[in-house]
């Protein structure tokens, strides 16, 4: 019973800190005061504040499931909910304490007293485990010294500084507003505040898990829905602007805000219309599998066209931001699509991508510029310079390509990062500065005319870039299933079974190299037409690190992930534009979070996931 | 050396031969550069030790940053992509104790004394970024696909420089210059700053007390043991993942001293991405002496910063480029590619063991 209990306890405490360090990091790196500029629901609460109740209530949820797990009573799940809820307001509270003027006392005490608390517990351990005497002493004080050291030297900054703020911008006035919910001047009641609302929040998550799976399911998919409407709100107003008069659009909608009663009809709606899914769902799904083949193929086959006529239609049911925010989505997807046949089917990891996309840009640039760097005069068009930047990029990929063929998987990485800087720098160079403009770039690019029409809108170009992508997509996917495909897949496997069993191995990976970089060519000048100017700074290491992350997170080798991690990845932080600020903070996130939980991504390709869950059971019998 | 025509033989091979254009067509241009300097005469011999002390100072930053490196490359055999963020916690948070050392008077009263205070406190910040690193993002992928750790360390990379762009801001900063390291040392006639010896001799002063860590001590015997082979150190008793975390934090604290070393030597220019650049090339330094060689990581850094100081007057100007000082990295990233390329062994060769390498 005891050690149940201890064990409750470890889950609870575990959990609750680990809530609470990620509201206190977020904090930190300005996060949360970020995201208070954007309303959820009108008057009623804020991105900010969402994120403030949504990990007690996440994290609640979490150790209910599982408290109930060891067979806890509900009584016992909803205390666990509340201390997890403390918890997680815990290390903002202290914080916020070590802010204010009064309680900062309690910051240099807390500083002064660390360094032998932390040497103690550690000294304790090791006279649990039976350590002897000179050990237990020696690394008490060493430990004292050293942690002192740190202890002492951030004592010294906060004093001769001042204030917190002046060393962490982000611990603002605005921040301590978000947090103790506008009580900046009552502090200890805003802490009251803070641990309640966190505590109820936690306490809610508690008996979400308590609740009958119909309603709770049906409850947080109304929750879901209404959040999510609310937070991107911007985005839904610009959707319904195009369907909809302007007075049903401010009945809805303050600015870009939800107003109160919509998004409460909005709650009720998607309540009850989740509740009947979650009701009778299971039915319809079981109706639809035991339908005729022949119609089944109907449902799917009328599906389809129904999707292909929303992407046809796109930019006119989206409108003019939108349809921007699409157009670079596409050109994302054109990349990672791109990029794909390197690491996900052949296995090369090539972190220079973003060379292949500036020289798609600057062929594209200073052959069809009407600038002074386009000495060309426009004789070129749009459309006799994409297979021209095509071309171009291939070589690139070619040239590039030739000199880590030998390499191996790390070193080639690293070696395609260093070309990916050299170009960097090469395009910013005073020596090529006659050619492409240094850091000043090439102006003046004209648009793409189609059949005597200006493609100028992004409501056009869009579909210049689904085009593209639709053909890369369809070679990938024939390229999958061929020859080529099989023998990438080989290498990528192991190389020197893949050479012993006759493939030609320089010539295989060439060929990776140089077909993606293809694509990335296409992308890049696609990307210089839309934006009209190209210059150094668009191209950094930055771009090939984003394309790397939507294939790592959409799933590698799986094309419908490479679609789904663009439109996440890309079209996320242009959405909300709060989010842009941390958007690398989000993918290094991701990438890390990936590789430990989720190797596969989240919409994984049937075969890499075979291959991973085999791959870990080979593991581990090695290991074994 | 390979003979470079070899389509005669059967085992022609156009990468090879490719390969070895490249070769010739680097050196030709190397030896044309350097001629057309030299004997345009436009940078003085006093010009030249100068430029080639710099050099050696700012390699031996490198070398610093390099060791962290290799040691880790050596026991785990992955690329901490991640350590040229470590370098840049210590360096970004230290620049906050420089400047209250520097308003109390203290360091320039003592410099000394606070210079050590900043090294000890830059190091033990980035030893702490460095273990909870390999405990969070590396520890659960240990023997995972080599691909996979790299890609985490991208990822943590990124995370880590935006992590201190959201606490600390993203505005530059600069360290408060020090009295007693301005100036210059006249040795016969050529000038060489003060800053620049100090930075090398500290920077020897911090490589040496780790050669003496892993050859003399005992856990650099531990160390030693487990890059060699951990199953078997683990049978002699030895707890791998404490060596483990042992290795990361002197990687950490060397790259964190590092930081500090650095803002004496270019005060300028403290931000979060501060790291990433002298990652990279660090890492480059750490390949050219021999990844997992410690000897090896402190000659390809001081190696590098010489050519990089070198190479651009020498062999860039010479081939009549423009704005030849513009294009250091370039350099430095080329060195990369052409090691990678032609001696991925390094100058001293690898030291692991067989069943790795």
């Amino acid at each position: 019973m005891n050690m149940l209990r201890s064990q409750r306890a470890r889950t609870v405490l575990t959990l609750g800190l680990l809530s609470g360090a990620f509201i206190l990091f977020i904090g930190a790196v300005g996060m949360i005061a970020a995201f208070q500029e954007r309303e959820v629901v009108d008057d009623v609460f804020s991105l900010g504040q969402l994120l403030l109740v949504l990990a007690p209530f996440a994290t609640g949820y979490i150790a209910s499931d599982r408290l109930r797990e060891s067979e806890a009573e509900a009584q016992v799940m909803i205390i666990g909910g509340v201390a997890v809820g403390l918890l997680t307001a815990l290390p903002t509270v202290i914080l916020l304490l070590f802010n204010s003027a009064e309680y900062r006392f309690l910051l240099d005490l807390t500083l002064k007293l660390v360094p032998f608390v932390v040497a103690t517990i550690y000294a304790v351990r090791l006279h649990r485990i039976g350590s002897d005497q000179r050990l237990i002493i020696g690394s008490w004080l060493a430990i004292v010294v050293l942690v002192g050291i740190v202890t002492f030297s951030f004592a010294l900054i906060f004093e001769i500084k001042g204030d917190l703020r002046t060393v962490l911008p982000n611990i603002s006035r605005d921040w301590v507003d978000v947090v103790t919910f506008d009580h900046r001047n009552e502090l200890m009641t805003g802490i009251f505040t803070l641990l309640l609302v966190s505590a109820g929040a936690g306490a809610a998550g508690s008996i979400m898990v308590l609740a009958p799976p119909i309603p709770r399911k049906a409850l947080l998919y109304g929750l879901g829905v209404t959040l999510i409407v609310g937070a991107f709100g911007e985005t839904v107003r610009l959707i319904l602007q195009e369907n909809v008069d302007r007075d049903t659009l401010k009945l809805i909608f303050r600015r870009d805000t939800l107003r109160q009663n919509p998004a409460l009809l909005l709650f009720i709606v998607s309540t009850i219309s989740g509740f009947l899914w979650a009701k009778f769902g299971q039915q319809a799904r079981l109706g639809f599998s035991n339908l005729e083949p022949s119609r089944r193929r109907a449902v799917n086959g009328v599906g389809m066209l129904v999707f292909a006529g929303i992407m046809l239609m796109l930019p006119w049911l989206i409108g003019r931001t939108l349809s921007d925010v699409a157009v670079t989505i596409g050109i994302f997807v054109l990349m990672g699509l791109g990029l794909n046949i390197a690491i996900g089917l052949a296995g090369l990891l090539d972190l220079g991508y973003v060379t292949n996309y500036a020289v798609g840009a600057y062929i594209l640039a200073v052959l069809t510029s009407i600038g002074p760097l386009g000495r060309l005069d426009g004789v070129f068009t749009f459309w006799m310079v994409i297979p021209v930047a095509l071309l171009a990029a291939m070589c690139a990929g070619f040239v590039f390509a030739v000199p880590v063929l030998r390499m191996r998987g790390d070193y080639l990485a690293i070696a395609t990062l260093g070309f990916g800087e050299i170009i960097g720098k090469l395009a910013i160079s005073d020596w090529l500065k006659p050619l492409i403009g240094g850091a000043q770039g090439v102006q003046a690019i004209p648009k793409p005319i189609f059949l005597g029409i200006e493609l100028k809108n992004p409501e056009e170009l869009y579909y210049i870039v689904l085009v593209a992508s639709l053909v890369t997509l369809f070679v990938s996917i024939r390229l999958n299933n061929s020859r080529t495909g099989r023998q990438w897949m080989a290498i990528r496997e192991d190389e020197d079974v893949a050479t012993a069993m006759g493939i030609d191995t320089s010539r295989a990976k060439l060929l990776a190299f140089t077909l993606s970089a293809a694509t990335g060519g296409v992308a890049g000048a696609i990307f210089a037409a839309k934006v009209g100017t190209v210059f150094p700074n668009s191209f950094t290491v930055f771009i090939s690190i984003n394309v790397l992350s939507l294939i790592i997170v959409g799933g590698i080798a799986s094309n419908p992930g490479i679609v789904v991690g663009a439109v996440v990845l890309i079209g996320l932080p242009e959405l909300l534009r709060e989010f842009s600020d941390f958007r690398f903070l989000m993918y290094g996130a991701l990438l890390v979070i990936m590789m430990i939980k989720r190797p596969q991504g989240f919409v994984p390709s049937k075969l890499v996931s075979h291959e991973i869950r085999t791959g870990v059971k080979a593991k581990m019998a090695a290991a074994d | 050396m390979q003979p470079m025509f070899k389509w005669k033989t059967d085992d022609f091979s156009w990468v090879d031969f490719t390969i070895d254009v490249l070769r010739v067509i680097i050196v030709l241009g190397v030896v044309i550069g350097a001629w057309n300097t030299l004997s345009s005469g436009r940078i003085s011999f006093a010009q030249w030790v100068n430029l080639f002390a710099a050099g050696l100072s700012q390699g031996s930053i490198y070398a610093l940053i390099a060791l962290g490196y290799t040691l880790v490359y050596g026991i785990l055999l992955m690329i901490n992509f991640a350590h040229g963020e470590v370098f840049m916690a210590g360096a970004f948070s230290t620049v906050f104790l420089a400047e209250a050392l520097n308003r109390t008077g203290f360091l320039n009263a003592q410099p000394l004394l606070a210079i050590l205070l900043m090294i000890a406190f830059a190091g033990l910040v980035s030893m702490s970024v460095a273990i909870l690193l390999e405990r969070i993002a590396y520890r659960p992928l240990r023997g995972s696909p080599r691909l996979v750790p790299l890609i985490t360390a991208i990822g943590a990379a990124f995370f880590l420089q935006y992590t201190f762009r959201g606490l600390y801001g993203s505005g530059f900063k600069a360290y408060p210059g020090v009295h007693a390291l301005q100036g210059a040392i006249e040795i016969g006639g050529i000038s060489i700053p003060v800053v620049q010896v100090f930075v090398f001799c500290a920077a020897l002063f911090l490589m040496l007390c780790l050669y003496w860590l892993v050859e003399r001590t005992r856990i650099g015997k531990a160390m030693r043991a487990v890059s060699e082979n951990k199953e078997v150190a683990r049978l002699m008793g030895i707890d791998i993942d404490w060596v483990i975390m042992f290795t990361f934090g002197v990687g950490g604290f060397l790259a964190g001293s590092a930081g500090v070393i650095n803002g004496l030597f270019r005060p300028q220019g403290v931000n979060f991405y501060m790291g990433f650049i002298p990652g990279i090339k660090a890492f480059t330094a750490a390949v050219l002496g021999g990844i997992g060689n410690i000897p090896g990581a402190m000659l390809g850094g001081l190696f590098l910063g010489v050519i990089e100081a070198i190479g651009p007057n020498l062999v860039l100007a010479g081939l009549g480029i423009p704005g030849a000082n513009q294009l250091k990295d370039v350099i430095a990233f080329t060195m990369l590619v052409l090691v990678l390329i032609f001696r991925p062994q390094g100058i001293l060769g690898e030291r692991l063991s067989e069943t790795k390498a």
